[in-house]
């Protein structure tokens, strides 16, 4: 009896949403007597387009700034004044979208999907600090993202992670940036915005579960400095890899270096590299270098296996196999008058064949992408291992240029060319 | 000698860092030339087609605003102005006062107005309503379909990803151009 009602319930709710479309003109319009006018419905505009392209502007701006005040001015207290308005302009007034690292998606997606265009303005904020870190390190994070932004103000008292756990943690962007190219290729999902740590605060409103987020990773932030930065930000692994070659960068010292070890510690994101003086026998560490490069094809084929054969589950993030699915394991979802996209779906007139054939070809994408994702995984994995096995003499303290962020604090330790300092110096010698 | 070697040392080290930065350099143009070949200059919005909605009420909760910046949008020119209308009043209602326990929106954001007889014009408070669609389904039912659901862009934040365009389940969110960022239902005479 139940059943049968549901049935009839399902049916006429089918019904109509069948006749949406054929509803226009059931009732004609009235021929009004009296004065009345017909108003128009009220339909605010959207910001205008000239604005996204202030953006841009803006951002331009601001990177010119932190590369001046890094390079030449050597202030952090100027990074510090800019990366609060970074954090009030992208940040709160912008509420942290349009944003770099998002942006990544973006870019994929246009390159995958040829019915996708990248717009103009989103393709500039992709390419912008890329190409900033490219000559003067990572400046956007020192100075223009607000989400670096918000981090580096609630720093507090940092705490040194060693080394071997910074690794293992700095594996994690690598892994957070293939997945979301990978969900973004399939176009199956945007992560890196959905789970934007930070965008609630930006906003001022926010679910529940995105503030705990938020809060959590401040209040860590506070201990550890830039969790997020560290950590998972998958753009930051595009933006090490330019910096790591970059033409010029943030030194801690504005002359040369008298290894006074003041400004050993005052990095919170461990990102100095000390003197290393100990003469290094060359001839074992050759042969380790050697294993070292040779056995990351197989870290990327291992790699790609893992990932490839998870490719199932990865794909359960597509709503279209999510659904295909759910129609084939439950059947007995198709009469539950709640499930709205399986009711969606009855009255759409869309065969359970074609679905599933959909999905089949999005499963088969995240097969392939799956090999790629662990290959890419193998790689970074293989690539730390054998960094780990060269060793560098290095006589100065230097920033690490592809974890340095360019917040300049380490600047204000070091007593070189600071006049009333190097007099105390003399005074004391 | 030493310092020989040392400027050796350094000047290789140089040359695997520029020839790095270099491919790197090129990488990053290879990939936004390939990128741009197919850039906009439009910018878009995000917007609902009225025509595919199927008001299943998710707009009311899974937009990132609260309340929702989606809203219930009535394109007057098809209304019917009935008395009995199907967006305002409960399926059953005999009695037609405008009592809530009559009504079919849940913030009492439709509102009644008696214009001449017979008939009734129905505007929305935009301040009470949450963009649930009962209304426009109620009116999609039984009348016009002129009550429908667009994205107020003076509350949308125009997301990388439209997080109910992400859960429709009849894919009625798509981008639209700024120039034209609304599907308002058109008048009679244009269908």
């Amino acid at each position: 009896m139940k059943r049968n009602l549901i049935k009839i319930l399902s049916l006429i709710s089918g019904l109509l949403i069948s006749l949406v479309a054929y509803t226009q003109q059931r009732f004609p319009r009235p021929d009004f007597e009296s004065e009345y006018v017909v108003p128009t419905p009220h339909i605010p505009e959207p910001r205008s387009a000239t604005m996204e392209i202030i953006d841009v502007f803006v951002l331009f701006g601001v990177l010119s700034l932190v590369t001046w005040l890094v390079l030449k001015k050597r202030s952090r207290r100027g990074v510090l004044y800019l990366s609060v308005f970074t954090l009030l302009y992208f940040g709160f007034y912008r509420d942290g979208c349009i944003c770099s690292i998002g942006s990544i998606q973006n870019v994929a997606l246009s390159l995958s999907d040829p019915g996708y265009a990248i717009s103009i303005t989103t393709l500039a904020f992709f390419v912008i600090p890329l190409i900033f870190a490219l000559f003067a390190g990572r400046v956007f994070c020192g100075g223009a993202c607000p989400l670096g932004a918000i981090q580096d103000l609630v720093i507090l008292k940092p705490i040194s992670l060693n080394s071997g756990l910074r690794k293992a943690l700095g594996l994690l962007p690598y892994l957070y940036l293939g997945l979301a190219i990978l969900f973004a290729v399939t176009k199956s999902d945007f992560i890196i915005c959905k789970y934007d740590p930070f965008v609630g605060i930006f906003r001022l409103d926010a679910t529940f579960q995105m503030l705990v987020l938020g809060g959590s990773f401040l209040i860590l932030g506070m201990f550890i400095a830039r969790p997020y930065c560290r950590f998972l930000c998958p753009y930051g692994v595009l933006l090490n890899w330019m910096s790591s070659v970059s033409k010029r960068h943030l030194t801690i010292t504005p002359a040369e270096c008298i290894d006074c070890k003041l400004c050993a510690h005052s990095c919170p994101m461990d990102a100095i590299n000390q003197p290393v003086f100990e003469p290094v026998s060359t001839k074992g560490d050759i042969s380790r270098f050697i294993l070292a490069v040779l056995v990351i094809p197989v870290w990327i084929l291992i790699g790609g296996y893992i990932v490839s054969k998870s490719h199932i589950y990865l794909s359960k993030v597509n709503p279209t196999v999510n659904l295909a699915e759910l129609l084939i394991t439950r059947p007995e979802l198709k009469n539950d008058p709640d499930h709205i996209d399986i009711q969606t779906f009855m009255t759409s007139g869309k065969t359970l064949e074609t679905l599933v054939a959909e999905a089949s070809v999005i499963r088969g994408k995240f097969y392939y992408g799956g090999w790629f994702l662990g290959g890419f995984l193998g790689l970074a994995f293989g690539i730390m291992f054998t960094r780990k096995t060269i060793y560098r003499n290095r006589t100065d303290y230097e920033p690490d240029k592809g974890n340095c962020v360019s917040c300049a604090r380490c600047m204000d330790y070091c007593p070189v060319g600071k006049p009333d300092i190097e007099e105390l110096i003399k005074l004391k010698n | 000698m030493e310092k020989k070697e040392e400027n050796k040392a350094l000047k290789r080290r140089e040359f695997i860092q520029s020839s790095a930065r270099i491919t790197l350099a090129l990488g990053i143009g290879g990939l936004s030339g390939l990128a741009l070949s197919k850039t906009t200059k439009e910018e878009w919005v995000w917007q609902i087609d009225p025509f595919i909605c199927t008001q299943c009420g998710r707009c009311a909760e899974e937009c990132v605003r609260s309340p929702s910046a989606v809203k219930c949008v009535h394109a007057f020119d098809l209304c019917g102005y009935c008395d009995l209308c199907g967006g305002y009043f409960k399926p059953g209602v005999t009695d037609l006062h405008t009592g809530a326990e009559n009504q079919l929106c849940p913030t009492s954001a439709l509102l009644r107005n008696y214009i001449e007889e017979p008939f009734f014009e129905y505007t929305i408070d935009e301040n009470l309503c949450i963009g649930c669609g009962k209304c426009v389904k109620g009116c999609a039912s039984f009348g016009n379909g002129s009550l429908h659901l667009q994205i107020r862009h003076d509350r949308c934040l125009n997301c990388n990803q439209c997080s109910i365009a992400q859960v429709c389940p009849s894919d009625a969110i798509s981008r639209v151009p700024i120039k034209s960022p609304y599907n308002i239902k058109g008048d009679f005479e244009k269908i």
